[in-house]
């Protein structure tokens, strides 16, 4: 089962939250733990897991030859992301806005183009003491796109058919945030109850229209704003499966590298209620 | 000599734009005829490459020089690379037909 906690907006608590759903679940499940947030991954500052795995994370430029090519221009023409440009007979590579496709490659006539494994950043596995299985990916910094090792990471390692694994998912509600859903079988948002935290809600809701996989809200500092973010709940027939209250020694908490759990022991039974509900609702259920 | 000016709207009386990927409209004038032609440009809504495939354009339209407020690298050096001049505003809103006397009467 794959659940991914993801959220819009930044800094409403999505690693809180994976974290210390990862954490209850890892007594009595076989428990994995994937930090999908490749630009600023986060979750080992908490989990501590000793790696014991590296690899490169790699996207697929392509390379010309320019002996074979023959300037036609089927490339440039098939690039959707202006990666490729037809320049004085011969064709320009623009390495840090391919994405990776292959369209090029597929199209070419001639066949002159190969496609290079460029390393973007790198995977780490590794387990911690709770027997969580860990592993996350890493953009190298200056490399402008995080979704192709995102793909890679979810293909990497196989976590076996009867493991839960958490994605926590990058913030926002572009591309890498779609690529941490897809696949996914159920979808935590954690949000604040401030017009912020609804605005950026929305966005994500309205990819889960398009991905159709079932959803429930976090509502993190409950308390402050006001309570607008329950009457979306309402009207979009979104369960809210967990309120975490507004506290700054939870905060504080974080801050210095706690967890959830380790600073509020007694939310362990709440986040096995929360799986509960999570597969009950998978199962056919109403949450 | 051909050359292509970014420009607000879609005529040669109109006030040039700044940028150059994603400039509304993009006016081919020939200097020596003072003929123009307007295009639409159609990557102002690309969310990446959008001065690649302006400089793609501007390649095909085979002019020799084009003029915007500024260039960002990739197109800079797409233009380069086809041995295209990339020049920038002598002076901030003036009209297409000003920029294309400009370079009419400045030839490099």
């Amino acid at each position: 089962m794959n659940i991914v906690v993801c959220s819009g907006k930044g800094g409403t608590g999505k690693t809180t939250i994976a974290t210390s759903l990862a954490l209850s679940l890892a007594e009595a499940q076989h428990t994995w733990y994937m930090d999908c947030d490749v630009e600023a991954p986060n979750g080992h500052i908490f989990l501590h897991p000793v790696m014991t795995q590296k690899t490169d994370a790699v996207i697929q430029i392509p390379h010309i030859d320019s002996n074979t090519c023959t300037a036609c221009g089927r490339c440039v023409e098939v690039c959707q992301f202006h990666a490729l440009a037809l320049v004085a007979n011969k064709v320009m590579v623009f390495p840090q806005l391919c994405h990776g496709c292959g369209s090029c490659t597929w199209n070419c006539p001639e066949g002159a183009i190969t496609e290079m494994p460029t390393p973007i950043g790198s995977l780490e596995y590794g387990v911690t003491k709770e027997s969580i299985h860990f592993e996350h990916g890493m953009l190298t910094i200056s490399e402008p796109m995080g979704t192709p090792i995102i793909r890679q990471l979810k293909k990497w390692k196989g976590t076996g058919k009867n493991a839960i694994v958490v994605r926590d998912s990058p913030p926002g509600a572009s591309c890498p945030v779609v690529a941490t859903l897809l696949g996914g079988d159920f979808a935590l948002l954690v949000t604040e109850p401030t017009p912020f935290g609804l605005h950026d809600l929305k966005q994500i809701v309205g990819i889960l229209e398009e991905i159709k996989i079932p959803a429930g809200i976090i509502v993190n500092r409950d308390g402050i704003g006001n309570d607008a973010v329950d009457q979306f709940a309402i009207e979009n027939k979104i369960p809210i499966m967990m309120r975490i209250p507004y506290d700054k020694s939870l905060a504080a908490g974080i801050a210095s590298g706690r967890t959830l759990l380790d600073i509020m022991p007694e939310y362990r039974q709440k986040f096995l209620a929360l799986f509960a509900d999570i597969s009950s609702v998978l199962n056919g259920g109403a949450a | 000599m051909i050359v292509i000016i970014t420009a607000q709207e879609g005529t040669i009386d109109s006030i040039v734009n700044e940028r150059f990927g994603r400039a509304p409209y993009l006016i081919k004038v020939d200097t020596d005829s003072m003929n123009w032609e307007a295009f639409k440009n159609a990557s102002i809504h690309h969310a990446h490459g959008a001065g690649i495939a302006t400089a793609q354009f501007v390649i095909d339209q085979k002019a020799e020089l084009v003029m915007s407020g500024d260039f960002g690298p990739n197109a800079a050096n797409t233009l380069n690379t086809a041995g295209i001049i990339a020049q920038i505003f002598p002076q901030k809103n003036m009209t297409v037909k000003e920029a294309a006397e400009y370079l009419k009467d400045n030839k490099r």
